[in-house]
């Protein structure tokens, strides 16, 4: 029974990955084939390993085992986060079908930040200039009389 | 029949890897390479965890984790130089 279960989880694992692979090769553009390789990649990796944490006789080493999944789900989401910002700036081409691209008119490509995030950054700017022209002014009015 | 599913699993991987290469020598921009040798590793942690079972040797995992964790850092790196070079 427990081996029926570890060789369900890694066939489903290996098959994850064979697909990660055929994406990153035959996907259009750099953003599709890195949707295609971070998840099913990570997902494929997992399931062996799961399989590896059923398998072992120990309970220290199924723990081992589920720390290099833990690792792999928490690291992986970050790494492709930074590697499509980074991509989007060096200005990667885009598919030809894409039909939508929200951040081209949202981020500033000089200072790297979103559209609203600079409109709140003013925002706090001005507040701060108009409190001080405020606590001036009633510097001015306390001692003028 | 654990042993010759990993020896199936071993060789799908490998396959993987061999179409990951592929990407890697191709890969128009530096950023697709460093997606696929993402995925490199990432289908290193997979063949380490087929080796454990077949040699049920369990300390392998301890690479597995120094992989899982030495691959987050050099992406992190790449990203932070691509993106320095893009906005000096």
């Amino acid at each position: 029974m427990k081996d029926l279960v570890v060789a369900v989880l890694m066939v489903l694992g290996a098959l994850l990955s064979f697909l990660a692979a055929v994406g990153i090769l035959r996907m259009p553009d750099l953003f599709t084939r890195m949707q295609a390789a971070t998840k099913s990649g990570t997902m494929g990796v997992g399931l062996i390993i799961a399989a590896v944490a059923v398998d072992a006789a120990e309970l220290g080493h199924s723990a081992s085992a589920i720390l290099v999944i833990a690792f792999q789900l928490l690291t992986a989401p970050v790494a492709a986060h930074m590697i499509a910002r980074a991509a989007y700036f060096t200005g990667v081409r885009l598919w030809e079908g894409t039909i939508q691209d929200e951040l081209r008119e949202n981020y500033d490509q000089r200072t790297h930040l979103l559209r609203g995030r600079l409109e709140a950054l003013s925002n706090i700017e001005s507040l701060d200039s108009d409190s001080a022209k405020a606590r001036e002014s009633s510097g001015n009015a306390e001692t003028s009389p | 029949m654990l042993e010759s599913v990993s020896y199936f699993v071993l060789v799908v991987v490998s396959a993987a890897l061999v179409l990951t290469f592929v990407r890697l020598v191709r890969g128009p921009s530096l950023a697709d390479r460093v997606i696929a040798l993402d995925l490199v590793s990432t289908q290193a942690v997979g063949i380490i965890g087929a080796a454990t079972i077949i040699t049920r040797e369990p300390f392998l995992l301890r690479a597995a984790i120094v992989l899982a964790l030495i691959t987050f850092l050099g992406t992190v790196a790449f990203a932070r130089y691509l993106e320095k070079r893009a906005a000096p």
